[in-house]
């Protein structure tokens, strides 16, 4: 980047910035320090650390990772003391402008202004947001009182306000079946609870105990076809639709209500990731990565849900340790030597992450491999495919879109690859 | 008396039949695995659940996030919510600081799940 | 209340002839029925500033158009609006539509527009990729330009508002009479008297006229949809680019915005209400296929919004401006659909030329300038942010991530001579909301900071006015709070 003098004399060298400290970030930035790096920061934008966990007050966190269950602050509060603990320099309220390939990387803050740092590594955890009504092209007004549920949920959980009374939600996501119920708790009438698809993508703890404790009604197969209300919503018409998606005629229905909270899709927050010119996923709308969660640039890494938007916090923080300290060992110059392999989506499988593995010339470790099945699959097996030859396999009761699915390569199958591209791929 | 209820887990949801008698599961139908019987033993007899809500703190412009610490009774679920309703603290609360004790006669406390200073 | 002026309608016509006519020594009330300055017309267009090939020659459409179009370059730098000329193309996709590409040239000429040449499919394609390969010809205008309507509205209104207009939000003219020396106005704020007043009120213009007139006028609300796409870089056209104009208008677009989104649309639905401003299912699908003809790698992925905004169609076709017949004093602004943006600077030099002249008015000693925007902050260069960070640590705290707005804009915009009351009037005036997450996570701050800023309860601050609030309590008293 062309600078002035001024401004170039106060770049900052770190070995190891991380960028938000949400779960992620933390994550990542513990496993670094811990891996032995000392020159290290996060930046976060926002005035406290734990991300969008300090809104999810619910229980239901950490059972993987802490074998116990806790709320979302909760889950946070132990990661941020351990960040204390270890002594890492957090600055909040630091908002990063630009990144690029060069790992030169630009932020500003009310207190310190715009801040200059060449990183010798940088770990992407920016998290994800949610899908808007703009995004639907849901026809009707544009009047108030549709909000996307993670906005409603900053409002009630953080600030302490109702956004409305009469709700109906659209999307079957987790955070939309946590703010029925929470809206319901708070005194709020919710009316239904539709979705386009004919599954749910939430866990079905959550519509037990969200939906079907409160008699809240879920609509599979339906969506919102018009928003009414001219000032503040009055009503949303809901209709079946067919295989393809489109409303069916006849099938409409309507309910009166002020509240239309959307749950309709999360999406990384790549836009720092596509600055540097990493070379993205379509599939994941995250940064193409490889077993060490480096892109394509080097020294660049990315984790948590800024890679794949994940079901579960614990999972978050499984990965951004390994970033953590994959990032570590990469300034510390340790070379990974060998030849790369690519992972692809075969059927029923969509976005499988890692997209690239190495194939070490020294010992192998075990790699945890992640994707979403495309659909609801029975007593299936997925299948590792190595050209025509299967190298592992996993069978299980059931596959659904909503629940990310995981399996290990161990080393000596890694060592036994051919080179060529591996599959993964569904069979009932 | 037969109930149907759906089977909290895993992902397969399991749609259970369960017959109580005199209060007590006799039979359980529909599951996959022995984790549905115990579900269906403990939900259809006394079903419990974690409340988690937010309460005032005074003169601060923002609430604290609390919890019971154990599930209490799913009827008490209202009941609690409008005790907690009432209920205000003072700053500072640190998490796992009791702000409501025994809340609605259950034994269960509420705790703060993060920390006001 | 009484003035010597009132001005019904704070579009960007009305706040156009406000903004002109401060120049004058006369006491001067601005009304406007919505809860901001371009909350009708003027805040859901295409933002073109057309040049002026497309209006019948001879009609005063196309003599302001012209006219508008040349004014406006001085007109945003001396009020601190975006302006932007990209040019435009009008695009014949077979022969068939050639004569229509060489009747709009040779309307074009004899509009007086500037610079314009018909090409053929190579420089098409060579100045636009994106383009239909089956495209023939078009018609190539270099000085089509684009601005931001609403931020161009309501930098008109602040200039007005430092040389004492004022400007009265939320208060909708339900009547109009003549009495004795000027007029009675029947408001939602009350009543109000004015020697002269003007209809600029868009939609409701004709309503307006026929209170006063026996010549009636009639307006035929006339809806377009449109999408909104996020913005990239590098733009997927750099042009406006028009499809052959139809009976009920310039037909689909497909172009950029001064901000660097790309805007598609608009339909063109004749309505009978005025203010049904809902997008429709058919209409959005119409224009997304229409679009395709333009744009036939069209996609929709990175849309971040649809709306829909009113055209004011007068049935005979052409503006009707000037003084209202027979009524002494009154004057008017009817009918002003597109090119209406584009002729607003004109119509408004025209309309005051006329009252200064009827009227006898005098012109003030002081006029003082347009007060000065800050250079918006996403538009900023590195060394730039940091010395405005050192003016005002406000700077740095980033309240809008994908538009980058701080929170120090924010509070500007609540603070401008006619400053944002709602969340929607912080959107127009600092875009922030306006990105790809639609507000998700800053609209929670924005209404804090609004609420904080106008001494307001955060349940009192609504989206766009009336009752659009935000939120409707406590959740403790939701939830059964006793002595809430």
């Amino acid at each position: 980047m062309n600078l002035s003098p001024e401004l170039r004399s106060q770049v900052m060298y770190v070995d190891v910035l991380i960028v938000g400290a949400g779960p992620a970030g933390m994550a990542a930035a513990i496993a670094a320090r811990e891996a032995g790096v000392d020159n290290l920061l996060v930046l976060e934008r926002e005035q406290n650390m734990g991300g969008i966990l300090r809104q999810c007050i619910h229980n239901g966190f950490g059972l993987h990772r802490f074998k116990e269950e806790l709320t979302g602050p909760e889950y946070a509060q132990r990661d941020i003391d351990k960040v204390k603990e270890l002594g890492i320099e957090v600055r909040t309220g630091t908002t990063v402008l630009s990144i690029d390939e060069d790992r030169f990387v630009t932020a500003i803050s009310r207190d310190k202004g715009v801040q200059m740092f060449e990183a010798g590594a940088i770990i992407l955890a920016m998290g994800c947001r949610e899908r808007p009504r703009g995004a639907l092209a849901t026809p009707g007004t544009r009047c108030a009182g549709v909000y996307s549920a993670g906005t409603a949920q900053k409002f009630v959980n953080l600030e302490g306000y109702m956004p409305g009374k009469r709700c109906v939600i659209l999307g079957s996501g987790d955070i939309g079946l946590i703010m029925a119920r929470r809206m319901t708790l708070q005194g709020a009438k919710v009316l239904a609870c539709v979705e386009l698809m004919p599954y749910s993508s939430g866990l079905n703890r959550n519509i037990v105990q969200c939906l079907q404790d409160y008699d809240i009604p879920l609509y599979l197969s339906h969506t919102v076809i018009d928003i009414e209300g001219k000032e503040r919503l009055s009503g949303v018409t809901v209709a079946q639709v067919d295989a393809n998606r489109q409303p069916i005629p006849g099938t409409e229905k309507h309910f009166d209500c002020d509240t239309l909270l959307l749950s309709v899709g999360l999406i990384p927050e790549n836009e720092l990731t596509e600055m540097a010119h990493v070379e993205m996923s379509a599939l994941t709308a995250g940064a193409i990565v490889d077993d060490s969660l480096q892109t394509s640039k080097e020294g660049i890494f990315a984790c948590g849900n800024v890679l794949h938007v994940h079901d579960l916090v614990d999972f978050v923080s499984a990965e951004s340790f390994k970033a953590g300290k994959a990032a570590a060992e990469y300034v510390q110059g340790k070379k990974r030597v060998g030849k790369y392999v690519n992972l692809k989506d075969g059927n029923g499988v969509r976005g499988v992450v890692p997209q690239k593995l190495l194939v070490p010339e020294g010992e192998a470790e075990t790699v945890q491999i992640m994707f979403r099945p495309a659909g609801v699959y029975k007593n299936a097996t997925v299948r590792v495919m190595d050209g025509d030859r299967e190298v592992a396999r996993l069978k299980k009761l059931i596959f659904t879109p909503g629940e990310m699915a995981e399996l290990n390569l161990k080393p000596e199958v890694i060592k036994g690859l051919s080179g060529g591209d591996v599959t993964i791929q569904i069979e009932q | 008396m037969e109930q149907q209820i759906t089977c909290i887990n895993c992902p397969v949801g399991c749609r259970m039949t369960v017959t109580v008698e005199d209060g007590k599961v006799t039979n359980v139908t529909g599951n996959t695995c022995k984790r549905g019987v115990a579900y269906a033993e403990q939900e259809c007899v006394a079903p419990q659940r974690m409340v988690t809500a937010v309460i005032t703190v005074a003169d601060r412009k923002t609430p604290v996030s609390v919890k019971t610490r154990t599930p209490i009774p799913k009827v008490k679920i209202f009941e609690c919510m409008k005790q907690l309703a009432n209920t205000e603290v003072k700053a500072p609360v640190h998490m796992g600081d009791v702000v409501c004790a025994n809340v609605c006669g259950t034994g269960v406390d509420v705790i703060a799940t993060k920390t006001v200073e | 209340m009484n003035k010597d002026i009132i001005i019904i309608g704070g579009g960007v016509v009305g706040c156009a002839v406000a903004r002109l006519l401060s120049r004058y020594d006369a006491s001067i009330a601005l009304l406007e029925g919505g809860s901001d300055v371009a909350d009708g017309a003027s805040k859901a267009n295409s933002g073109i500033v057309h040049a002026g090939f497309d209006a019948k020659p001879g009609s005063l459409k196309a003599k302001l158009n012209v006219e508008g179009a040349r004014m406006y370059p001085e007109l945003c730098a001396e009020v601190d609006a975006p302006y932007g000329r990209p040019g435009a193309m009008v695009l014949a996709f077979n022969e068939e539509e050639r004569p229509t590409i060489e009747k709009l040239y040779q309307q074009g000429i004899e509009n007086g527009v500037p610079e314009i040449r018909i090409i053929e499919h190579d420089e098409i394609l060579e100045l636009e990729p994106s383009v239909n390969p089956d495209v023939v010809c078009a018609l190539l205008v270099p000085t089509s330009g684009l601005t931001s309507p609403y931020e161009l509205t309501c930098a008109l209104a602040d200039h007005a508002a430092v040389n004492g207009v004022e400007f009265m939000i939320e208060t909708f003219v339900n009547k109009i009479e003549r009495v004795e020396g000027g007029y009675k106005l029947d408001t939602t704020k009350g009543e109000m008297t004015a020697r002269i007043v003007i209809n600029c009120a868009g939609v409701n213009s004709a309503k307006l006229h026929n209170m006063l007139s026996d010549k009636e006028l009639t307006i035929i609300p006339r809806k377009g949809e449109y999408y909104l796409l996020d913005h990239t870089k590098p733009l997927q056209f750099t042009m406006t680019m028009f499809q052959c104009p139809t009976k009920m208008g310039k037909g689909i677009l497909v172009s950029p915005t001064v901000h660097g989104n790309l805007l598609l649309g608009p339909t063109a639905t004749d309505v009978e209400d005025g203010t049904a401003v809902e997008t429709t299912a058919e209409g959005l699908k119409w224009a997304a296929d229409a679009a395709r003809l333009t744009w036939p790698k069209e996609n929709l992925r990175t849309v971040i919004t649809t709306f829909a905004g009113i055209r004011a169609h007068e049935s005979n076709g052409d503006f009707v401006i000037g003084a209202v017949d027979g009524n002494p004093g009154a004057y008017e602004t009817v009918g002003v659909e597109s090119p209406g943006l584009s002729a607003a600077p004109a119509i408004a030099e025209y309309l005051v030329d006329m009252i200064e002249k009827a009227e006898g008015l005098t012109r003030k000693a002081e006029w003082k300038p347009a007060p000065k925007r800050e250079k918006p902050f996403y538009a900023m260069t590195l060394e730039e942010r940091a010395e405005l960070v050192k003016r005002d640590p406000l700077n740095g705290a980033l309240v809008c991530r994908c538009e980058q707005v701080t929170e120090a804009e924010i509070r500007a915009a609540i603070r401008r001579p006619v400053g944002a009351r709602t969340i929607d009037a912080v959107k127009r005036r600092t875009r922030a909301g306006m990105g790809r997450c639609q507000g998700g996570f800053c609209s929670p701050r924005v209404l804090e900071i609004l609420a904080e800023e106008l001494n307001l309860d955060p349940t009192e601050i609504t989206k766009c006015g009336g009752k659009s609030n935000l939120l409707v309590g406590t959740i403790a008293e939701a939830a059964g709070k006793e002595n809430a």
